[in-house]
């Protein structure tokens, strides 16, 4: 209980209390920003990430990069929350080397994904603040993208975009890989150097138009040869 | 062993001891792979926690929700048409979600509500579907399989789980249709529709349904139900998935892009 002694507006002494319960509002989350964007093609995938991590109107780090690589074959993208990003990997890791060390192979992209949605499913109740994407190839080589909510409901796409300015940038992938709503256009498979040089493209875009994205790009290539990585300057602004 | 894991044998201590829990924070040395574990947030109510989080300095936790799905039992079977749309709040997450799942070629179950709950739950249906099978040497039916999801519902009932969905199938009594949501609700009957844009479709299939329909006339109503529903409900869109369950097994019938199909109507109404 804490007790006050004050003067109310008639010149009388007020005694004010607080009782009962008082509420602390504590919120177990923090948002950190970043996007995340995964495109799958015919032989390749690619994850692309900024790297720019924030609080509020701070930037904590302008190299924090968001997409972990898992195995030989398979990244993932996490964005949302840093301290369940970094919890959720180390996590997947983890159950990646269980796996490895049972059945003596390598986990495959869909069964991360499988797995990766009943892991954010057991915290059903109080969930991983992370919006994941997996990219990767499957066993016949060709390029797998899949997409996930907080608590673990997913599916596989060609492309999907996740985070801050995730809303600004799957509309253009719509346009450009899905060719959603346009007529008479010829629908071309995408190469690998145009789905590259279009990733790059649509962050600069994202930078231009989101707070919590910018600074640099990370931008990893799986193929069957293996993951190869490139960065890529933002605006820093 | 692998066999052993799969005869379902347990222990008298592990049936004493250990059962399905909530715990605070999770076993990291399991990593819930030998029992089930969900982490619960301490002191909070659970069915309301991420209400609360919301809107606090910026952090907004949208899960995948929104849809309507349809089905009715008819003379040669039972048809079931769902649309493709999840949202995660105002944000439209994906136009071509599968909300069908295929449990055995004699079982379906569709999804309506919270996208990862329904997911979840049925694949953990499909799990025990499985086990039966291989356990007592024949298909679980119908009522069976609908009373499975039911329990499951009702373990966890109040803590804000968000389920409705369809079970379908064809087994030794015929063709079935139970209807089971997220209060423990099971419901047989000869149609139903779930999800919010159940209303519209409702309309749509009462006045178009007769027991004695033909095959193609049951289709065009499936299909009609899910389109002028999302047609008028902005959390339902997409593709209509349809399914029809025969004597021997379910066949897919079609996928069709519901503007497409609006467009189609329009041109036959006007």
């Amino acid at each position: 209980m804490f007790s006050v002694q004050t003067f109310g507006d008639t010149g009388k002494m007020k005694d004010y209390h607080y009782t009962g319960p008082v509420e602390h509002r504590f919120s177990p989350y923090a948002f950190n920003g970043g996007t995340v964007l995964a495109v799958a093609g015919e032989d390749f995938a690619i994850v692309a990430s900024d790297t720019r991590l924030s609080e509020g109107y701070s930037i904590h780090s302008r190299d924090s990069p968001k997409c972990y690589k898992l195995t030989d074959t398979t990244v993932i993208g996490c964005s949302g929350f840093h301290g369940d990003c970094l919890t959720l990997t180390k996590i997947i890791d983890a159950r990646l080397k269980m796996y490895k060390h049972s059945n003596n192979k390598t986990m495959t992209s869909g069964a991360i994904a499988a797995m990766l949605s009943t892991i954010l499913y057991g915290r059903r109740f109080f969930p991983y603040y992370v919006y994941n994407i997996i990219g990767g190839l499957d066993e016949e080589g060709k390029g797998a993208v899949y997409s996930f909510d907080p608590v673990g409901s997913y599916q596989r796409d060609t492309y999907k975009a996740g985070g801050s300015a995730s809303a600004m940038l799957q509309p253009l992938l719509d346009n450009q890989i899905g060719f959603k709503n346009m007529e008479g256009v010829q629908h071309v498979p995408l190469t690998q150097d145009k789905a590259v040089q279009l990733v790059k493209d649509v962050f600069i875009s994202a930078a231009e138009r989101d707070v919590y994205t910018g600074d640099a790009l990370r931008v990893c290539i799986i193929t069957k040869e293996g993951i190869d990585e490139q960065t890529v300057a933002l605006r820093k602004d | 062993m692998a066999l052993f894991e799969v005869s379902g044998f347990r222990s008298y201590s592990e049936v004493r001891g250990r059962q399905t829990h909530l715990a605070d924070r999770t076993n990291h040395y399991n990593f819930g792979t030998k029992t089930q574990e969900f982490a619960v947030p301490v002191g909070v109510d659970p069915s309301g926690f991420l209400k609360t989080c919301n809107h606090d300095g910026g952090v907004c936790i949208d899960m995948n929700h929104g849809t309507t799905t349809l089905a009715f039992k008819f003379r040669h079977g039972v048809i079931v048409a769902v649309d493709s749309r999840a949202s995660a709040g105002r944000y439209l997450a994906s136009n071509d979600v599968n909300k069908v799942i295929e449990i055995n070629p004699y079982l379906l179950g569709t999804m309506s509500g919270s996208a990862a709950d329904c997911q979840y739950w049925e694949r953990l249906l499909a799990k025990e579907c499985r086990l039966y099978r291989l356990r007592n040497n024949h298909r679980i039916s119908v009522a069976a399989a609908s009373k499975l999801l039911c329990n499951m519902m009702l373990g966890y009932r109040g803590m804000g789980l968000s389920v409705g969905s369809m079970i379908c199938g064809w087994d030794k009594q015929g063709p079935g249709l139970y209807y089971v949501d997220d209060n423990g609700t099971r419901l047989s009957g000869r149609m139903f529709s779930t999800g919010c844009g159940n209303g519209y479709a409702y309309g749509v299939i009462d006045s178009g349904y007769r027991e004695d329909m033909t095959v193609e006339e049951a289709y065009e109503l499936g299909r009609r139900g899910i389109a002028h529903a999302t047609h008028r409900d902005a959390y339902s869109g997409g593709v209509v998935n349809m399914y029809h369950m025969q004597e021997d097994g379910w066949i897919k019938v079609c996928k069709e892009d519901v503007s497409e199909l609006i467009h189609r109507y329009r041109k036959g109404m006007f």
